[in-house]
């Protein structure tokens, strides 16, 4: 005790400042030791794999074993129909799976958040985790036997009378569609929330005093000041939805025409990893393009959404 | 502001009432309301009215129901008795944003979406007004509350006052019968709620509009009201003039909630005309006899409640020196509470030991007075009120 006491006495007047320094080399390794899972996960899962796959896509096989650097991949995309318009259908598709997700997201998050109190509310959010409870795969299978030719549902309406022979409900758009917006509820019903909570009851009523009636009040009140967390719930569904892979082929079968599925098709069954690998890029730089335009046209700044999400 | 005599003095007129919005008619009135939530009554059988262009106050602690009044007279929440009309017509029914009432909020409630001028311009956006008229009328209610220029500024970028005077111009503007204001100076600091209590006074009497405004604070509502309603369990205790309520309330409450008062609490032990003899406190030497305006029926031998006004208290450091004719009272001096005008000692009676407040006199002749000096006090018993203690709240 006496020997350590000592030497800080001694270190004490030498090297306060070296203290100092040693103080902050402290703080810097804490903070790179606290962010070591996250960057390994980061680095080695989303950056290594994706660099390997920019090499793969910008190569040509031009005879077995025999690989040239090409866009001719890139280039492939814009000259074969099927790749673009795929890709169009996918991305109209995710933009009105989001648009449907917000209209059916907003009443139920202005529920939680405004309309339930305390307690209530916080069981309605757990109510909409319930489903993730279960596995996205059983979750999609259970859809198909509700709406499968022999399912329950064309039962249903054959036995109410409303069709005469069961109907096939699968394997169309609009199931498609209702898969999405189930899978993506979730991510859009907790910004929302999130962001209507932190709004003044005291300014709807201020609205209301003033005259205004709902709909004045939802267009200049709740939507301004909801909007960077309908941003970021519209951009998390929108990325969740062009990304999704499972519901769309589960549920729309071989119409989905998904643009996974032909990124999939790419490397699993045709062995085409160049293709897969420029379609996956491509996938990721127009989605992304598509982000910053709709931050563009609504006028949010992506920091602001990010703190919302 | 010239509130005809009948304003404000709480009776109702019994019997039907013709919907004419005569220059006499009250803006507003209220008969017999009650609400209730659950088992709490929140406002109970309420009746007042209140005239044209004048500032009526409500005043009350928190939880007295003053809240739960206000957004009645606004609409947020239907009253389950009684009726309100305002420019005498009835309100039953009418929703908030149909009534000729606007409010300005406690927190204001300035929408931080939109700039100062879209504020002001909401409500009559909301009526269909063109937007250049619409702009025009913003701009002159700004330049009226002395705002001009500010249109273009977000909300947060304005000071405290500016934002209140924002919050009333955007009612102003579409210009109510009545205006209601939740408390809006709490926010304030100290200093800055003084300033806009004076301008809230003059932008009233510059619009003329009628004001009703609810609060806590009693300086706010003796300062700015015609006539102020004090209010207790969902009840007015007393309505009437700042003046009535400090220099005759009609109930220990009032005595005690409205301006400073020393409550002495004792036994009635002698009637003399409309003086009543107490005596105070009887831990100490023996009892203190103190006389007393009489007020309700004390009688001899019940629990009674003395109020006397520090500033209604001669001070002396010898018994001659006090007016002539009236009782004198002695006590040490406890504690000195400088604060500039509103300086005042604590000192304990010298028989009953009581703590008694006495307003220390502008002249500084007690600027060298010590704790533990002994003093002579007095007081007129024609300014001192002795209630009955039972109802003392």
């Amino acid at each position: 005790m006496a020997d350590i006491a000592g030497g800080a006495a001694t270190a004490g007047s030498a090297g306060a400042a070296g203290g100092a320094l040693q103080a902050a080399w402290t703080r810097r390794l804490l903070l790179a030791l606290l962010l070591a899972p996250a960057l390994l996960w980061l680095f080695g899962l989303i950056v290594l794999p994706h660099v390997d796959l920019a090499f793969l896509s910008l190569r040509e096989r031009v005879a077995p074993r025999v690989y040239v650097p090409s866009l001719a991949q890139y280039r492939s995309f814009f000259s074969e129909p099927l790749y673009w318009q795929v890709f169009a259908r996918t991305a109209l598709m995710s933009a009105l799976a989001t648009v449907l997700t917000l209209l059916v997201a907003f009443p139920i998050a202005w529920t939680i958040a405004k309309l339930a109190p305390g307690r209530l509310g916080g069981l309605l959010l757990v109510v909409c985790l319930i489903p993730f409870w279960v596995s996205e795969t059983v979750r999609t299978l259970g859809w198909m036997i509700l709406l499968r030719e022999s399912g329950v549902l064309p039962a249903l309406l054959v036995h109410l009378g409303v069709t005469r022979l069961p109907v096939e409900l699968l394997y169309h758009d609009a199931t498609i569609l209702v898969g999405l917006v189930y899978t993506s509820l979730l991510f859009m019903v907790v910004p929302l929330v999130g962001s209507l909570e932190s709004l003044d009851n005291a300014l709807i009523e201020a609205a209301y005093d003033l005259g205004a009636r709902g709909g004045a009040i939802l267009r200049e009140i709740v939507i301004p000041h909801a909007a960077p967390g309908i941003t970021a719930g519209c951009i998390v569904v929108f990325m969740l939805t062009l990304g999704n892979y499972l519901t769309p082929t589960l549920l729309g079968g071989k119409n989905s025409m998904w643009f996974t599925e032909q990124i999939y098709t790419q490397f699993i069954t045709r062995f085409n990893w160049e293709q897969g690998a420029a379609l996956g890029f491509l996938l990721l730089l127009l989605s992304t393009a598509m982000v910053w335009l709709g931050l563009k046209l609504s006028g949010q700044r992506f920091s602001d959404v990010m703190r919302r999400a | 502001m010239s509130a005809p005599p009948s304003a404000g003095t709480g009776t109702p007129s019994a019997g039907g009432h013709t919907p004419s919005a005569g220059a006499d008619t009250p803006d507003l009135e209220a008969h017999h309301l009650g609400k209730r939530f659950a088992a709490h009554r929140a406002v109970e059988d309420l009746s007042f009215s209140v005239a044209r262009g004048s500032f009526f106050s409500i005043l009350g602690p928190s939880g007295c129901g003053k809240t739960t009044l206000l957004r009645m007279i606004a609409g947020f929440i239907p009253p389950d008795e009684g009726r309100i009309l305002i420019g005498g017509r009835d309100m039953a029914g009418v929703a908030p944003n149909r009534r000729p009432v606007n409010m300005v909020f406690q927190q204001l409630a300035l929408f931080p979406m939109m700039s100062v001028a879209e504020n002001v311009a909401f409500g009559l956006a909301r009526r269909g007004v063109a937007r250049a008229e619409r702009q025009r009328r913003a701009a002159a209610m700004l330049e009226r509350v002395g705002l001009d220029g500010a249109g273009h500024k977000r909300v947060d970028e304005l000071s405290g006052g500016q934002r209140q005077r924002v919050a009333i111009a955007r009612s102003m503007v579409l210009e109510p019968t009545l205006l209601l204001l939740d408390e809006p100076l709490g926010a304030l600091d100290l200093k800055l709620r003084e300033h806009m209590k004076i301008e809230l006074k003059q932008l009233q009497a510059a619009f003329g509009t009628t004001f009703v405004y609810i609060t806590h604070d009693q300086s706010e509502a003796l300062v700015l009201s015609d006539h102020v309603g004090v209010m207790n369990h969902g009840r007015f205790e007393q309505l009437g003039t700042p003046q009535e309520l400090y220099y005759a309330p009609a109930t220990p409450f009032v005595a005690g909630f409205v301006g400073a008062n020393n409550c002495l609490a004792g036994q009635a032990v002698g009637l003399d005309g409309a003086i009543v003899a107490v005596a105070v406190g009887s831990g100490g030497a023996g009892p203190w006899i103190v006389h007393a305006q009489r007020r309700g029926g004390v009688a001899v031998g019940a629990a009674a409640t003395v109020f006397v006004r520090p500033e209604a208290t001669a001070l002396a450091r010898s018994a001659t020196e006090l007016p002539a004719g009236l009782p004198v009272h002695a006590g040490a001096v406890t504690s000195l509470l400088f604060d500039g005008a509103n300086s005042a000692l604590l000192l304990r009676e010298r028989l009953s030991g009581c703590e008694y407040r006495i307003a220390l006199p502008q002249t500084g002749q007690y600027a060298d007075l010590q704790v533990g000096a002994q003093i002579y006090f007095s007081f007129d018993p024609e300014r001192a009120l002795c209630f009955e203690a039972a109802a003392h709240g």
